[in-house]
């Protein structure tokens, strides 16, 4: 869409009539907004747009949108919504998921969904907890964390969800927030505008049982200092004036510097659209804690393929080739006789 | 048998074929020998002579178990006719053992004074050893109450591609169509349909080898004096019209795409590998230009998961497994019941639990279909009983997913799925009509005057829920396992309405009943003894009921191709019997349902070996239940 054309929708027409029942001051509403705040601008319209979920407190997203919705199973949204994609793609599918849902109970159908690159726009709401089922860790909470499930401090590994969808050959990976409006619909609208699967991690706030989780980045006094704002064909910089960056060293590592000290030639420059999706791996594990300069923005953004288009084409190419079914002919197809009569 | 060889028989000295009525011959060797092949071929040239057939593959679930061992026999059971026949046979007449292990495996099945055509090259030293055989049977009395005919197989193929420059390890590879040939000889069989195959099938030398492999068997029964003369099965009197030999496997898949047709939709398949139902994925997979889509999912959950996003966009959403897989879907399923979306999910059972006998039949997946799921989430059963019959239970499970938007599922079985018999088409044309429309319209008008769609606002007929599909303008809506509000679809907690939703949903599958055919009764309605059964038993019950009745013993029977619900009018069926009998591959699962829902003292007759009944374990059973009867 043009940014003369005019809206075919505003955004209460993708506001549906259900009461919105998340925890008040919960992270959910400010991406439910933004979603919502986009639509209108993508030129789409309500009732060719399905929002498929999982189970979990964002999973309830589908409720409120006035689109076609599927609040299905437990981390199986990945392989219903590639089931809606690959029937229609004429559809615009998204699916809203948690770090349980996808990367506990799910995450085979999510691996599966990125690496088949079917078209879907994913957005992973990261709260690091499951909040639902009312505060046990979650895949990608911190090793040590004491919930009801873990007394004595998790000893699990986290996954980087990042890295995890860059190792299944993701096409298109982003980092956001639940405190941006802006920063979310610029991403969001890019992860739409991607052909194949989009895979958005969004740091949530549960503000019930892990509030605070991301305060030491996403936080008013942090942002600065610790939020790296990847832009691509750019030199990789942040903190007050752009006096930090990013470099890669000859060991392949990649390290934070003071920009007086190195000179802005030295550092690395964004590329989203490289083919290789190393740099985008590196990137996405440049934060080794919760208080480290944390990248946001597009890792990723490269073409290939989408599943949903390649399997019409077959379909396409074969009848093409043999023309329309004929029921008859196929019945027949593996030798017949007759029986007098 | 009496109508089978005589082998010696000086009384023909023409070596014009002697007519027979019908033979089973059963082919068996090590499962690289090409055993599937080679009756497979028997099979489809039989079928284009115009015989009734059936057919039973018996093979490992190894793909290559160790060469030369008993684990490692494949077998393949041919039952060919002048008349129709329903079974792949009891006991074979005629064995045919390509090496000792073979024999090992198959000599038990074997009728008494049947004939034996071994591959004599093959039995010695380690063969015999690896068999289990201490000495060489054909070198004692051992066999001696079968017709023994010893063929050295193996060098006279070498001998016979020699000439085209085929190395003696190589040749080896063709001898199944020596045996092809030679058994293709003594039945009276064309060779020339399969010559044709076979140039269809192979390439250059390999071709050639098994060109000359197939010939010289023909030639070497026809020229040697093992045989007195061949024999001739003559074409059934079958019905009139088109025939083809079909595989349960592949009914079931064609019949999925003829649903498609009838229902005028794509259909969509989301499936995950799993013997043995994986041919019906491969099959779909071929027939794109129906408008056909498969994706061979990352497992069996996603399969189903798929099938289910599909058929809420608007497509006939499949998904194929045997019971494991069943076990995975189970949740899927569940939303589905939730959902009311169209959705079929077919099992070709197989021996369990667990991975339990992959390539070996069962029928003990009736409970898991009916109870598998968990909250009260009740589904129709829809059951094939033989092979061609697959494509009407297909067709069949697809218009009662469409019609009540209801998950079905739809049990098959090993038996079926590999098993054979000639099919007499269907005219396309005469197919019913499947289709049901799509909600394109508002259904309510809330008090202020504004048009809405609810999603689930029922027929009050079939108490199906409308079927909005994405891309339709102002229906916009969501669905989902949580509980809704019947009518508006809403999230509903109410005690009230879960209580009416459990109860509409029950009903809506209980109504079934009364759009389902009624159960009749094949044989002597007057009987004491009704055997009840269900999926591909009917072909042994088929040859157990007529040969009692034959017998002169009154028997009746009854067959279910539905299961859930049952017809309308079984329970006052089977109570008018003294004894009803439920012969199952499994402890008794319809036997239960029927006890519970009829109160009705029906005995099960259970066989759990992963092989289908014997026509004469039936019969003896129906005498049993007789002879207790009496003493009462």
């Amino acid at each position: 869409m043009t940014d003369t054309a005019v809206p075919l929708t505003t955004k209460k027409d993708w506001v549906s009539d259900q009461e919105v029942r998340w925890c008040p001051g919960c992270g959910d509403y400010g991406v439910m907004h933004a979603v919502q705040a986009l639509m209108p601008e993508l030129g789409i319209k309500t009732e060719n747009t399905v929002f498929i979920s999982g189970i979990g407190c964002s999973s309830r997203f589908p409720y409120y949108m006035n689109t076609y919705g599927m609040h299905s199973i437990h981390g199986r949204a990945p392989a219903v919504a590639t089931g809606v994609a690959v029937a229609r793609p004429d559809l615009d599918v998204w699916v809203v998921t948690g770090d349980g849902d996808a990367l506990s109970i799910g995450g085979n159908h999510l691996i599966h969904a990125l690496r088949r690159n079917v078209n879907l726009t994913i957005l992973l709401f990261n709260n690091r907890i499951y909040g639902l089922t009312k505060g046990q860790y979650s895949p990608t909470s911190e090793q040590g964390k004491v919930t009801k499930s873990t007394p004595f401090g998790s000893i699990d590994h986290p996954f980087n969800p990042l890295s995890l969808a860059l190792g299944a050959e993701a096409s298109f990976v982003a980092r956001t927030h639940d405190l941006d409006r802006k920063h979310m619909m610029a991403t969001f609208r890019a992860a739409h505008a991607h052909k194949g699967a989009s895979f958005v991690e969004i740091y949530q706030n549960c503000n019930v049982f892990n509030d605070g989780a991301y305060d030491a980045v996403t936080g008013k006094h942090a942002r600065e200092e610790n939020m790296i704002d990847l832009v691509h064909g750019q030199p990789i910089r942040f903190g007050a004036e752009g006096h930090k960056g990013v470099t890669m060293g000859t060991d392949g590592q990649l390290r934070i510097v003071e920009v007086a000290e190195v000179g802005e030639s030295a550092l690395l420059v964004h590329d989203a659209q490289r083919h290789d999706p190393g740099l985008a791996f590196a990137l996405a594990r440049l934060s080794h804690d919760d208080h480290s300069p944390t990248p946001f923005g597009i890792f990723r953004d490269v073409e290939r393929a989408d599943y949903g288009t390649m399997v019409a084409d077959q379909v396409l190419a074969a009848s093409q080739k043999k023309g329309p079914g004929d029921l008859g002919a196929l019945l027949r197809s593996g030798g017949t006789w007759h029986v007098g009569g | 048998m009496t109508d089978t060889h005589s082998l010696t028989g000086t009384e023909r000295q023409d070596r014009q074929p002697e007519q027979i009525s019908h033979v089973v011959v059963r082919f068996a060797g090590d499962s690289g020998d090409g055993m599937q092949l080679t009756g497979d071929r028997f099979t489809s040239v039989s079928a284009l002579f115009g015989n009734d057939l059936s057919t039973f593959p018996d093979y490992p679930a190894e793909i290559r178990a160790p060469a030369g061992t008993v684990n490692g026999v494949s077998s393949f059971q041919v039952h060919i006719s002048d008349h129709d026949i329903t079974t792949p046979g009891d006991a074979p007449n005629v064995l045919v053992a390509m090496n000792p292990a073979a024999l090992k495996a198959d000599l038990h099945r074997l009728e008494q004074n049947g004939l034996l055509i071994v591959n004599s090259d093959a039995f010695e030293g380690r063969d015999l050893e690896k068999a289990g055989y201490d000495h060489n049977p054909l070198h004692d009395d051992f066999l001696a109450s079968y017709r023994v005919v010893e063929v050295p197989m193996t060098s006279l193929t070498q001998l016979a591609t020699e000439p085209l420059g085929v190395k003696p390890r190589d040749a080896e590879r063709s001898k199944n169509f020596f045996a092809l040939g030679l058994v293709s000889w003594l039945y009276s069989r064309p060779i020339e349909p399969t010559v044709e195959w076979i140039g269809t099938r192979f390439k250059d030398l390999v071709k050639d080898s098994n060109v000359a492999a197939l010939r010289a068997g023909f030639n070497f029964g026809e020229t040697s004096e093992l045989f007195d003369h061949p024999y001739q099965v003559k074409p059934a009197q079958l019905p009139p019209g088109e025939y083809t030999n079909i595989t349960g496997n592949v009914a079931l898949a064609w019949g999925l795409i003829a649903a498609g047709q009838l229902a005028k939709l794509p259909v969509f398949l989301g499936s995950y590998p799993i013997t043995p139902a994986s041919d019906i994925l491969h099959e779909l997979s071929k027939h794109k230009h129906f408008g056909v889509r498969t994706v061979q999912a990352e497992d069996e959950i996603a399969a189903a998961g798929m099938a289910l996003g599909a058929a809420f966009a608007g497509h006939l959403g499949i998904t194929t497994t045997s019971g494991p897989g069943v076990a995975l879907k189970s949740e899927t399923t569940s939303l589905a019941v939730s959902l009311e979306l169209p959705f079929v999910l077919v099992d070709v059972q197989r021996g369990g639990p667990s991975t339990g006998l992959p390539t070996k039949t069962e029928a003990a997946d009736l409970n898991i279909a009916m109870f598998g799921r968990h909250g009260e989430a009740p589904l129709p059963i829809v059951a094939a009983y033989s092979p061609a019959q697959c494509f009407d239970a297909a067709i069949e499970a697809c218009r009662l997913a469409l019609k009540y938007r209801t998950p079905v599922i739809l049990l098959s079985d090993g038996y079926l799925a590999n098993g054979s018999e000639p099919w007499l088409l269907p005219d396309p044309a005469t197919l019913p009509d499947i289709s049901v429309p799509f909600q394109t319209a508002t259904n309510h008008v809330a008090e202020d005057g504004t048009e809405e769609y609810w999603p689930y606002l029922r027929d009050p007929e079939t108490l199906a829920r409308p079927w909005a599909i994405p891309g339709t303008p102002g229906l916009q809506h969501r669905v989902g396992g949580i509980e809704k509000e019947d009518g508006t679809g809403n999230i509903s907690y109410s005690p009230a309405n879960h209580t009416k939703m459990v109860h509409l949903r029950q009903a809506k599958i209980d109504r079934i009943a009364n759009d389902i055919p009624l159960a009749t009764i094949t044989g002597d309605a007057d009987a004491d003894v009704c055997l009840l059964g269900w999926g591909s038993t009917w072909a042994a019950i088929d040859a157990a009921v007529q040969r009692t009745r034959r017998a002169g013993t009154k028997v009746a029977w009854i067959h279910l191709t539905h299961v859930n619900p049952m017809p309308p009018n079984l329970g006052a069926l089977l109570k008018s019997f003294k004894h009803v009998l439920v012969p199952e591959l499994n402890l008794g699962q319809l036997c239960r349902l029927v006890r519970a829902d009829y109160l009705v003292d029906a005995k099960p007759i259970t066989k759990v070996q992963g092989l289908p009944f014997t026509s004469a374990e039936l019969e003896n059973a129906i005498q049993d239940a007789l002879t207790e009867g009496a003493g009462k």
